[in-house]
């Protein structure tokens, strides 16, 4: 019988594809907000390689589920940061496309 | 009457509840990064967010699972939300004046990193560990948490306060040119 959930190369396929869905929003995006959406998913993909190799591989299994921690309270200040500046540059520029953000002529 | 499941059937119970885990995560993802409204676009994310929740269930990390719940569904879509409400993003509008290449290249460019990172992963032959330290129970994440990664744990707290600090100076620069 074919067991998905005990094998290390489920989560590691999975966690590349999340980095990967997260790339491709990162450039396809024409808004703020949709790139800090993906960029939400490239620190998803991250996790989840560390909690992986946490579980199949590490002797301390401790230290991938505290990095996995503090990898959520980074994208948590991430969040906060972008959120704060995402509200600046629309009180300027009363836009958030990408396209729009630009003072100079180029 | 008999209510006690056979053992057989447990482990295709539990196959099936992962691989419609991964279809979630896998789905949300797709939502989250192609959906014209942005509000469709956080749903989507929720919906990863939460298949990602259930993989760390299966990675035995009760603990981060919940976290993952509290702090990404409950703390950071929120956030988004608010984003998304203060700042009225119209991707309908937007999308007629993206550059044409814009779409493929971000296929391209998506579908290369997963394809080098899932291949290598792939091939690679990883060595398990002669032995496992401890179980990684919550008790002895919490006991190494507050011991050997006890630094870190200040840092990230100060982390989080310069980051609410540095907001809420962000946000609020510029509000009091606007009401003279």
């Amino acid at each position: 019988m074919l067991t998905l959930s005990t094998q290390l190369n489920t989560y590691l396929f999975i966690g590349a594809m999340l980095f990967g869905f997260g790339v491709f929003g990162l450039v396809r995006r024409p808004s703020l907000i949709g790139m800090l959406i993906a960029a939400e998913l490239v620190l998803c993909g991250a996790s989840v390689n560390f909690m992986a190799f946490n579980r199949f591989l590490a002797p301390d299994p401790t230290v991938g589920q505290i990095i996995t921690l503090f990898i959520m309270a980074i994208a948590a200040a991430e969040a906060a940061i972008v959120m704060s500046i995402i509200i600046a540059i629309y009180r300027n520029y009363k836009s958030i496309e990408t396209e729009d953000l630009a003072d100079l002529q180029g | 009457m008999n209510l006690s499941i056979s053992p057989d059937i447990v482990p295709i119970f539990r196959e099936g509840i992962f691989f419609g885990l991964l279809i979630v995560t896998v789905f949300g993802a797709l939502l989250a990064t192609l959906a014209k409204r942005m509000t469709r676009a956080i749903l989507g994310l929720v919906v990863c967010f939460i298949g990602i929740a259930g993989l760390y269930f299966f990675l035995n990390s009760h603990f981060v699972a919940l976290m993952q719940l509290l702090i990404y569904v409950g703390a950071v879509a929120i956030t988004i939300c608010f984003a998304i409400m203060l700042a009225q993003p119209d991707e309908m509008k937007m999308a007629a004046k993206t550059p044409a290449l814009a779409g493929p290249f971000a296929i391209l460019l998506g579908g290369a990193v997963t394809w080098v990172l899932a291949s290598t992963a792939m091939k690679a032959t990883w060595m398990a560990p002669a032995l496992k330290v401890n179980e990684g129970t919550v008790k002895q994440v919490g006991a190494s948490l507050l011991t050997t990664y006890s630094m870190v744990f200040e840092l990230v707290s100060i982390v989080l306060l310069l980051a609410i600090l540095g907001a809420l100076v962000i946000a609020r620069s510029g509000r009091d040119k606007i009401e003279c």
